[in-house]
This record gives structure tokens, C-alpha cells and sequence, in this order.
């Protein structure tokens, strides 16, 4: 009846493992009383959860990511305390414990921090940056958030119910096999991608076609704010790598379930093809974590050097040609598997290439610096964390390319510094800065910023000092998974990393800070303006936050800075001689049934629940064909009431006296 | 793509062509009439000519689609290149290499 | 926070514009589905030597038995074709009539290829023998699925002409379908040429 599914799955077999499973269980319960006490259900259930507005589901993604990036987060204090003190002895974590956290800060860190959190800012921002009123898809836009939300679901359940995955996050048959790793943690940590990874393929899909169909009507391909094109080929890049994804975890899924052979030992098995496989998805992955940060910093950087962008035209080419490149470098993963050295040197020659169009990103953004008047909001600290940091990033990177150096350091933690060299500032500062940027746009009021400086400093302190000495590290040799090592000249190195660990935890601390001191004097901190930084693109024309439309009348686009130009005409708040009425989707559950059904199928497959399966399956295709089945999805907002709202927002503006940009005189 | 590209005569068309590329390759891999070389050859002419037919009687591909669909099935085409070019190269190297 | 949340009134469906937005999805979709298909031929290329100790491809493929599938599923493309037609024309009993014509011939393709499958498990050639088999049964297994769904799809449209008539949300979806069940017939052509003729071959 419950397949694998028993007593003896609840984690009372170690204090750490139960101590985990019950901060889950306590911290879930608390949201749901809180809820239930102030009685707001309802209000979620209304305005949340079934709301098809891209703004508020970029809200929800931005949620589930900064809740995720904690739990990961803690995953990654306790591998640095372990091998801080695991010299000789056991430390705290049993081996198969550490495996499992090694596995699960990756899979969190990569699919359910980062990619939700890159997803949020796009749905906030790209819409209103077109001048649009919506998604293309705005329903599917639902679907794709309770997929990803389904998918960190089933790995936090991991934590009580069962174990994780001990096979790393790229989870390398042939051990991932049923023969090897017979339990269950595989099995989560396919269904949580297969699950996550069909929503990812969707909100791809989606925004390539909101950028190509609903600009505003007189919005250029090139008069097209760097974020947006950065979320172009971001989006291409989803739709069309995560299939390849979705192609391995399936075929992992069948070798354990069904008994295939893929990718096994025996019977004309192929393990070898499982790397060249999920890296097909997996380096442009890499691309797709990183461009819409660098979309993020370009606009960071334009608005607080308070000039145009340098170098627009070349910035757009570098990412064109990154998202081509992205897509033919992907055996430098595996340089070690034994390909001849042909194979080997073209794939390292196509690699040092895709540095090229980035170094000429770093150009751009540096001029744009040059001669500006830099504002130090802490979203251009870490614009400018970003800039050094990751250049060490991308030459480390590059001597990596070379494959006889890539066989020394190979699965050391050299390579373990340098891929968080350049994804934590190349992504994650990225997303911070997005975050800081545009919080009063989603929000309607400011970031304290004396907490937001302090965090970047604790945050780029911490990463200097835990990720400099894995470096060194790697050239001593150390390679990385270890629970325990005997080299006593290693562990002066790892406690440094440690404390690094530790730093970025205040960072995190001050992140926390500077959201409930924010969110305690917002009033204070209100943006009556919608403009609060002085800045160039049409996200800022709209009010703080938006009002469900975004735009009462499409905006007349003259230039690739379009705000600022309309700014400099004196037409940015002209009222519209008429409005006209507007129509936007109602909002539906379908998409939270849809995400709860993609989280029961993934349970019961993981548990071998088959029954539970072929329900949850009928419930997918009942959904759909529900949906497919509604014509009358959308709802009017009568002209008279839109009318009533802009004049009551210009009148605000006259009374406020906006100086664009007060905010930072 | 568009309605006023069906017609009952294109899609007879299309038929009566993709009927005769199916024909080929399935009457010579039958009788075995050419030296294998040559009979891949056939086939993979055959099946790349039919695509294109498919494409273009069925799914009504012609100058007046709207452009950005053909750039993703050019788009789309680039990358299935890639993706299988490489791995084949990659994965039949590894091979010779075990030998 | 408060959002501006203004009444709304009454319940429209989507305009032309928003139908046309539509297809350039779905458009998008079958790129990304002819990405999987792709990835699961190179597999099958990788693998189809290792047979292990399983039979090769040539003793379990029968050639007739893929002339029958191919041809009902290319003849299911033109009946699909003429349902369009009649749609994009009005004609409702026409379109009706033309999508069960292609019902019967995917029930006949999925059939031969049922068939097919559990011969080649009872002879023990099922996907647990060896590489090969398991590549060509994930592969195959796919495209029936695809196929499969196609005609759930069919059904559902039916339903939706007989109830709703033709409105242009109705034509839309099936126009749509259509591509889709074109589609699989290009995939098909691959299936053919790629899996079962050079295995014929070699």
C-alpha cells in the first residue's frame, strides 16, 4: 500500500539527522499557525497563491529562493565545520551524513536558490521593462512557480522522510544506480529536477515569447534594456537546455525503477554518456544562472554611475554570442573521462573563447563607471564586489581549460573555489543587487541601507576568506567530498574557510536585519515617486508597487534609456488624453493543483507508492484538460476605474514635488 | 501556420510526396538492391527531403511564416546539431579509445 | 505593501492577438520536444551496439510491421490535415468526422506498436536485456507516448466542437494540436530511418 514507505523512514537513527527533520517540521508548523491564527487563508489563498500577476508570483519565486539559500546555507556551515575539525577523527557528520549534505547544498544552492531567485527578478522586472501589461503566459507563469516550488519541496521532505541523495549534485552513475545507491535519496533528487526542471523549460518558453510579442509596440529588439536582453538568452537558454536534463534524470529514473540499462555496469550499460549528458544541460546551466545577473549589473551600474550604458551594442553581441558559445564547451566537465586529445582541445580552445565576449562585458560595465558619479547604494558594492571577484573567478577558469592542468586539479577543491568564484559574485551578488535595486519597485518602499552595506561587506569578506585558502588548498592537493583527512598542514586552511563560513552567516544575519528594520519603518521609507534612484529604464515609470496593469497607457518608446528620455522630454507622467479598458487573466488554483500533483507524483515514485502515481497522473491530465477546456479566463478593468487611479497618482506626484530621484540628494 | 495556407490541394501534395519518400527508402532496404553505403545514403536523403516536406505541406513553413518562427527552428537546428554532433564525436572517440 | 487592486467586471476570453502569441509557444514547445527526441536518437546511436548478450537489432525488427505503422501514421497526418480544413471552413460535422478518422488511425499505429512491444518482451528482448534494447524501447516507448497523449487530445477537441462549435479559442487549440500531431510524424521519420533501417542493415 505505502511501497518503501514505512516506520522506520522518520529520522530517529541519528540526533543531527532528527535535529534537521524537526527544525522542518517546527518551522513548517509555525508558518501554518501563524497563518491560521491571523486568519489570513483566505487572503493568501486569494491574493497569493492563485495570483496570476507576474509581479506577485516574481515575489513568491524571490520567497521560496532567500528561504532555500538558508537552507543551503546551513548545509555549507556544516561541511566547513566538519572539515575544520576532522583531522584524525570523525568530527560530527558520519560519511554517509556529510555525502548527503555535500549533495543537497548543491541541488538546493543551484536549482531552488538560484534559479528561483533568478526567475523572481525576471518576473518582476522584464514585463515592466517592455512596457507590458503581462507574461505572454501568464497561467503557465503559475504552473512554472508551483513546479519549483513542488521540486524544493521534495527535497525538504527528504529531511524527514527518508534520506538524500550521497551522490553529489550532478549524481554520477554508476554509483547513483539502484545497485549502488539502492535507498531512496537518488530517487528524490531525480523527481525533484524532473519536477523543477519542467517548470524552468516552461518559464523559458514563456519570457522568450513575452520579449519577442509583447513590447511596447515602438520597443526596438535594440532599444531593449540590457536585463531584458540578458533574460532573452537566458530564456532561450532554459527552454532549449533544460530538455537535456529532463532527457538524463529520466533515463537515471528508468535505470533505478525499471531495471534499464543506461547507464550501468552490465549489460551494455554507458556510464560515460551520463556525463556527456547532463553536462549538455549543465554548462549552459552555468549561462543561465549568470547573464540575467549580468543584466542585473548592467542596469546597477548605469543608474548609479548616472550615465548611459557604455558600450549597449557590444554588451548585447557578448551575450548573444555567450549563449551560442554556451552550448559548445560542455565536455570540459569531464576533460578527465579519456577523450583523445583532439576532442579534448577543441572543447578547452572553445572554452578560453567564451571568456572573450565576458572580459568584454567587464570592459563595458568599467566604462560606464569611468567619469560617472558613482552612488555607493549597496546594490553597486556589490556590482563592484562583483567586477574584481569574479575576474579571479574567470582566470582561474580559464587555466582550467587547458586540459593537462584540469588533470591536476580536477575534483580538488581548487575546482571547488573556482566554480564559487564565479558563481557566488557572477550569480549571487548579482541577485542581491537585483534585489536591493528593484525591492521598492515590488514593494513600494526602500531597503535600509546601512544594513544592506553591512551585509555586503560581511558577505565579500566571508567569500574571500572561505574560498581563498581551497584554492590553495587544491594546489596541495586536497580533494574535495572529504569527511576527514590526515594532512595536518591542510587544517589551518580549512579553519580559515570556516571562519570565512561564519562571516557570510553575519552577512546573512544583516540581510535578515535589513528586511524587518525595512519592513518596521516603511512607512518612513515609502517611494511615493516610483523612481527613487534617478533612474533610465520604463520599469521605473510605473508606481511603487505597480498597479495590477503596470502601464495605463502603453509607454512611447524613443530610445534604449526610455524612462530617462521621457524624463528629459517632460512627458514621463503626462496623463493619457483617454484610457481605455484592460484585460488581464483572473486569477486560478489550477497552478497550485498542478504543483501539489507534480509533489505527490515525485513522493510516490520516490516511495513506490504505484498507485499514488497513476492517481496523481489522472489529476494532471484532469487539470489540464479543465483548463484547456475555460475560454472565459479573463477579466475587464473598466476604463473609469483605471481614470480614477492615475489621476489620484499624478495628483500624489504634484503634491510630493518629485525631484526624480530625491531619494539620494 | 496560417489558415489560408491549407488547402485541400497542399496537403494532397504533400502526401502523395511523402508517401513516394517513404516508398524509396522502405523498397530498397527490402529488396537490398544497392551496396549498403549507398542505401544510407538513399535513406538519409529521403528522410531529410521528407522533413522538409513535412514542414512545409503540413506545418505550413513557407516565406509567409512570421519570422520569429523560423529563426527558432533555425535556432533549434543549430543546437540538435551541437548537442548530437558532439555527442556522437565525443562518445564513438571513447569508444575507438577502449578498444 | 498595497498593490492597487482595481474591481474588475465581466469575463472575456482571449483576443486574436493573444491566440496568435499562442501558437509561437507551442511553436517554441515542439523545439524544445525535438530536443528531447534528438538527445534520445543520439543515445540510441551510442548504444545500439551494445547488446550484450540480447539479440541484435536485425532479429527483432520486422519490416513489415513498421511499413504498417508508418503508413497510419502518415495517412493520420492528411486526415488531421482535412480536420483542419474543414475547421479553418466552418464545416463542424467535417472537422468532427476527420479527427475520428485520425483517432482510428492512432489507435491503429499505437496498436501494431503494443504488438510489437510485448512480442519482443515475450521473446526476451524486453528493455531490461540490453543497451540497445533499452535505448530503442525509451526512444520508441516516447513517441507512443507522445502519440498517445495526441489522441487524448483529439478526443478533448472533439468534445469541445460538439459543445462549444467552432469559436476561434476552439480553432485555435486545434490548430495547435495539429502541429503537434505533425510533428510526431516527423519524429517518426527519424524513428524509421534512424532505428529500424540501418538496423535492417547491419
Amino acid at each position: 500500500m505505502l511501497g518503501r514507505l514505512g516506520f522506520d523512514s522518520l529520522p530517529f537513527y541519528s540526533a543531527i539527522a532528527f535535529g534537521g527533520a524537526s527544525i522542518t517540521v517546527l518551522g513548517g508548523l509555525a508558518v501554518f499557525l501563524l497563518v491560521t491564527y491571523f486568519g489570513k487563508w483566505r487572503y493568501f489563498w486569494d491574493e497569493w497563491l492563485t495570483s496570476l500577476d507576474h509581479k506577485r508570483i516574481g515575489i513568491m519565486y524571490i520567497a521560496l529562493a532567500l528561504v532555500m539559500l538558508v537552507r543551503g546555507f546551513v548545509d555549507a556551515l556544516m561541511m566547513r565545520s566538519q572539515q575544520a575539525i576532522a583531522l584524525n577523527n570523525d568530527g560530527y557528520l558520519a560519511p554517509e551524513h556529510f555525502d548527503q549534505v555535500f549533495s543537497s547544498h548543491g541541488t538546493i544552492m543551484i536549482f531552488f536558490m538560484a534559479m528561483p531567485f533568478l526567475t523572481g527578478l525576471i518576473n518582476i522586472v522584464v514585463p515592466q521593462q517592455l512596457g507590458a501589461r503581462d507574461v505572454a503566459f501568464p497561467f503557465m507563469n503559475s504552473i512554472s512557480l508551483w513546479l519549483t516550488a513542488a521540486g524544493a519541496a521534495l527535497v525538504m521532505v527528504s529531511l524527514v522522510i527518508g534520506k538524500f541523495s550521497t551522490a553529489g549534485w550532478t549524481g554520477y552513475p554508476p554509483y547513483s544506480g539502484a545497485e549502488y545507491s539502492p535507498g531512496v535519496g537518488v530517487d528524490y533528487w531525480i523527481w525533484a529536477l524532473l519536477v523543477s526542471g519542467v517548470g524552468s523549460t516552461m518559464t523559458g518558453i514563456n519570457f522568450v515569447v513575452t520579449i519577442i510579442k509583447c513590447r511596447a509596440p515602438k520597443m526596438r529588439l535594440m532599444q531593449m534594456p540590457l536585463f531584458t536582453w540578458t533574460t532573452l538568452c537566458t530564456s532561450l537558454l532554459m527552454a532549449f537546455a533544460f530538455p537535456a536534463l529532463t532527457v538524463v534524470a529520466a533515463m537515471l529514473g528508468l535505470d533505478r525503477i525499471l531495471g534499464f540499462h543506461f547507464f550501468t555496469n552490465d549489460a551494455g550499460g554507458n556510464m560515460m554518456n551520463y556525463a556527456n549528458l547532463i553536462w549538455i544541460w549543465g554548462h549552459p546551466e552555468v549561462y543561465i544562472l549568470i547573464l540575467p545577473a549580468f543584466g542585473v549589473f548592467s542596469e546597477v551600474t548605469a543608474t548609479f554611475s548616472q550615465k548611459r550604458l557604455f558600450g549597449y551594442r557590444s554588451l548585447v553581441y557578448a551575450t548573444a554570442v555567450i549563449t551560442i558559445l554556451s552550448f559548445t564547451v560542455w565536455l570540459h566537465h569531464f576533460f578527465t573521462m579519456g577523450s583523445s586529445p583532439n576532442v579534448n582541445a577543441v572543447f578547452g580552445i572553445a572554452t578560453m573563447i567564451i571568456a572573450v565576449p565576458t572580459g568584454v562585458k567587464i570592459f563595458d560595465w568599467v566604462f560606464t563607471m569611468y567619469k560617472g558619479r558613482i552612488i555607493f547604494h549597496p546594490a553597486m558594492l556589490f556590482t563592484i564586489g562583483f567586477l574584481i571577484t569574479f575576474v579571479l573567478g574567470g582566470v582561474s577558469g580559464v587555466l582550467l581549460a587547458i586540459p593537462p592542468a584540469d588533470f591536476l586539479m580536477h575534483n580538488s577543491t581548487f575546482l571547488v573555489a573556482h566554480f564559487h568564484n564565479v558563481l557566488i559574485p557572477g550569480a549571487v551578488f548579482g541577485y542581491f543587487a537585483g534585489f536591493q535595486y528593484w525591492f521598492p519597485k515590488a514593494t513600494g518602499f526602500t531597503l535600509d541601507r546601512a544594513w544592506g552595506v553591512r551585509s555586503f561587506w560581511f558577505w565579500i569578506i566571508g567569500f574571500y576568506l572561505a574560498f581563498m585558502p581551497l584554492y590553495a588548498l587544491g594546489f596541495m592537493g586536497m580533494s574535495r567530498r572529504m569527511e576527514r583527512y590526515e594532512m595536518a598542514e591542510w587544517q589551518p586552511f580549512l579553519i580559515l574557510a570556516a571562519v570565512g563560513a561564519l562571516s557570510v552567516l553575519i552577512g546573512i544575519f544583516c540581510q535578515g536585519m535589513q528586511l524587518y528594520v525595512s519592513i518596521r519603518d516603511r512607512e518612513k521609507n515609502k517611494d511615493i515617486t516610483g523612481d527613487p534612484y534617478n533612474a533610465r529604464t520604463l520599469e521605473w515609470q510605473t508606481s511603487s508597487p505597480p498597479a495590477e496593469y503596470n502601464f495605463a497607457k502603453v509607454p512611447d518608446v524613443q530610445d534604449i534609456d526610455a524612462f530617462w528620455d521621457m524624463k528629459q522630454r517632460g512627458v514621463a507622467y503626462a496623463p493619457a488624453r483617454e484610457y481605455e479598458d484592460i484585460h488581464l487573466p483572473r486569477n486560478t488554483g489550477i497552478g497550485v493543483f498542478l504543483g501539489g500533483l507534480g509533489f505527490l507524483v515525485g513522493f510516490a515514485v520516490t516511495w513506490y507508492i504505484w498507485w499514488l502515481v497513476a492517481l496523481g497522473f489522472l489529476g494532471v491530465l484532469a487539470c489540464l484538460i479543465t483548463r484547456s477546456s475555460q475560454d472565459h479566463t479573463y477579466e475587464i478593468i473598466p476604463a473609469a476605474e483605471i481614470e480614477a487611479h492615475e489621476k489620484a497618482r499624478i495628483k500624489a506626484l504634484e503634491a510630493h514635488k518629485p525631484t526624480p530621484g530625491d531619494f539620494w540628494s | 501556420m496560417h489558415p489560408q495556407s491549407h488547402s485541400a490541394k497542399r496537403l494532397i501534395t504533400g502526401f502523395i510526396l511523402a508517401l513516394a519518400l517513404t516508398l524509396i527508402p522502405f523498397a530498397i532496404v527490402w529488396t537490398m538492391a544497392f551496396p549498403v553505403e549507398l542505401t544510407f545514403g538513399i535513406i538519409a536523403l529521403c528522410a531529410l527531403v521528407q522533413v522538409g516536406v513535412h514542414l512545409h505541406y503540413f506545418l505550413g513553413i513557407d516565406s509567409r511564416t512570421p519570422i520569429e518562427n523560423v529563426l527558432a527552428i533555425c535556432f533549434a537546428g543549430v543546437l540538435i546539431f551541437l548537442m548530437v554532433g558532439g555527442t556522437l564525436w565525443i562518445m564513438f572517440d571513447l569508444y575507438e579509445r577502449m578498444m | 505593501m498595497s498593490t492597487y487592486s482595481p474591481k474588475t467586471t465581466g469575463s472575456p476570453g482571449p483576443t486574436e492577438e493573444t491566440l496568435d502569441i499562442r501558437d509561437l509557444g507551442f511553436w517554441l514547445y515542439l523545439m524544445t520536444d525535438a530536443i528531447i527526441f534528438s538527445l534520445l536518437f543520439a543515445t540510441y546511436v551510442v548504444m545500439f551496439q551494445n547488446t550484450a548478450t540480447g539479440p541484435l537489432p536485425i532479429d527483432v525488427f520486422d519490416i513489415k510491421h513498421v511499413f504498417a505503422e508508418t503508413m497510419f501514421l502518415l495517412f493520420s497526418s492528411v486526415t488531421f490535415g482535412f480536420a483542419s480544413l474543414a475547421s479553418v471552413r466552418e464545416h463542424k460535422s467535417q472537422a468532427v468526422f476527420w479527427l475520428i478518422v485520425t483517432i482510428v488511425l492512432g489507435l491503429g499505429f499505437i496498436s501494431l506498436e503494443v504488438i510489437e512491444f510485448i512480442g519482443m518482451i515475450e521473446s526476451g528482448a524486453g528493455p531490461q536485456t540490453s543497451g540497445f534494447l533499452t535505448a530503442f524501447f525509451t526512444l520508441v516507448g516516447t513517441h507512443g507516448a507522445h502519440v498517445s497523449l495526441g489522441m487524448i487530445g483529439i478526443m478533448v477537441m472533439i468534445f469541445q466542437i460538439l459543445i462549444k462549435g467552432l469559436t476561434s479559442p476552439v480553432k485555435s487549440r486545434l490548430h495547435r494540436l495539429g502541429m503537434f500531431w505533425h510533428f510526431l510524424d516527423i519524429v517518426w521519420i527519424g524513428i524509421f530511418s534512424i532505428v529500424y533501417m540501418p538496423g535492417w542493415l547491419i
